[in-house]
């Protein structure tokens, strides 16, 4: 198989990754929103108890991998997937794939990725890049987020495959098996209408307080204690963290909420009902509560402003989303899909 | 967001790459540009990682104060914690809490030592004196 692999950034890793691996193998239609949006990618929890780098657990996207999972498998495209224990046999498996011509996915830890900026080093796990190549020592990776492609030596890219840890990537490589049928309109039509119906269900219909629109509305009655409770300065941090999880690179401002907008209107390409244009407004206009959201938290961990005042202003603008987010998935459960 | 209002502001990642930002142009359209970074973030990083320079120092003080052992000035300073040294040292973490301890960590074998020099990317003596790590 020639190798043909095409380098397109993206706002999301997994996105990313999900799309360039499928365009690859021919599925030409595939691109980040219809990733995202097939992949059910949207979603909220917070999780009690947890903490993360001393933070408050937050994510604002269905858990690693999922996105990838789902939406190879709602086009009918089988999924190879392996974790490794020996670094050795991860490196074998790796180089048989590049010398097939096969690129794959790698879930890596960021902490020790030689081409980031040191800033975002943490030791954050659930990265995900493509190596497509190898020459000498070195392999060829392209990582979603950044606009041109990288380089990894052997010892590099060991050292993100193996990093420790939660959610420790243990080697994990996969992609789409590629002697699958042709993707046609009608599957991605399909792909689309369980994709959606599935984030309806993520977002309204988890059971608990934590997760979807419920974990949202959770977390901005949290915010209005997190003055008393923890202090200024550290609710402060508190807040920095809420904005870093909501801002990984590339989902500048609430970018998940635009990439399902975006989303909406290609899905619109494939059912042809209006009322998906207008949800799709009602997303952006959700991700500009969350900009709006961000900019009060900047206000607070700036020490601009921190009265109790301004942690309801803060709280209740998530309690807000909340409602926005909650209305426009119940609107989405009455889209007409084309069968 | 209208993608005239997408930020362009100067961030840690100038030097690396730009972006990619979804928002809507003129007839409402979602199209995608690169973005500079966002100031908002850019301040969420930036006090974070105040708070973890302010943790090495304090460590750092307390090492050099013969309080606790350099182990946990360097766990700081590599903004881990004891579940990621336990991870990739494989010492159980109350073992790592032991190793806490000036009166512990003076004893530990080379061997020991070397595996957290290697997790920390410092030599030995460099582990044994702080002040040896510029």
């Amino acid at each position: 198989m020639p190798n043909t692999f095409e380098h397109l950034q993206a706002a999301h890793c997994e996105n990313g990754v999900t799309t360039n691996l499928l365009r690859n193998v021919g599925v030409s239609k595939m691109t980040e929103p219809l990733a995202f949006g097939i992949g059910s990618g949207l979603f909220f929890i917070y999780i009690p108890l947890m903490k993360i780098n001393g933070g408050p657990a937050i994510a604002y996207r269905t858990m690693p991998g999922l996105i990838f999972k789902r939406t190879a498998q709602s086009l009918g495209i089988d999924v190879t997937r392996k974790t490794f224990s020996s670094p050795a046999k991860a490196q074998q498996f790796l180089d048989e794939c590049l010398k097939a011509g096969q690129p794959v996915g790698c879930q890596v830890g960021v902490y020790f990725l030689s081409y980031f900026p040191k800033e975002y080093r943490f030791h954050f796990n659930a990265h995900n890049l493509i190596v497509y190549g190898k020459e000498g020592d070195n392999y060829l990776v392209s990582d979603p987020v950044m606009e041109t492609t990288n380089v990894l030596s052997t010892y590099e890219l060991e050292r993100v495959r193996f990093a420790k840890g939660a959610l420790a990537p243990k080697g994990q490589i996969y992609f789409p098996k590629p002697n699958h049928k042709p993707v046609t309109d009608d599957q991605m039509r399909k792909a689309i209408v369980t994709g959606v119906k599935r984030n309806i269900r993520d977002m309204l219909h988890i059971p608990g307080p934590i997760a979807g629109v419920d974990g949202i509305k959770y977390t901005g009655n949290k915010i209005k204690n997190w003055r008393d409770k923890l202090g200024v300065q550290k609710a402060g941090l508190y807040l920095a963290q809420l904005v870093r999880m909501q801002e990984e690179i590339g989902t500048g401002g609430g970018g998940f909420r635009f990439i399902y907008g975006a989303f909406l209107q290609q899905a619109h390409a494939f059912h042809a009902d209006d009322r998906l244009l207008e949800i799709s407004k009602s997303f952006t206009q959700s991700g500009d509560m969350w900009r709006n959201a961000a900019i009060q938290a900047a206000g607070i961990y700036k020490g601009r402003i921190t009265s109790q005042a301004d942690f309801n202003v803060m709280g209740d603008y998530l309690i807000e989303i909340s409602e926005l987010e909650k209305k426009a998935f119940k609107e989405l459960s009455k889209v007409q899909w084309q069968k | 967001m209208k993608k005239d209002e997408i930020p362009q502001d100067p961030s840690v990642l100038d030097k690396f790459t730009k972006e990619v930002c979804y928002a809507v142009d003129e007839s409402g359209k979602y199209v995608t540009q690169l973005s500079r970074g966002w100031e908002v973030k850019a301040d969420a990083l930036g006090i974070t990682w105040e708070d973890i320079e302010k943790k090495v120092a304090a460590a750092k003080k307390q090492v050099l104060n013969g309080e606790v052992s350099p182990i946990a000035y360097y766990i700081e300073l590599r903004v881990m914690d004891l579940s990621i040294v336990s991870a990739y040292t494989g010492f159980w973490q109350w073992t790592i809490k032991r190793h806490l301890k000036p009166s512990v960590f003076k004893n530990l074998s080379d061997a020991k030592l070397q595996k957290y020099a290697n997790l920390f990317e410092v030599s030995i003596d460099q582990l044994k004196n702080i002040s040896a790590h510029a």
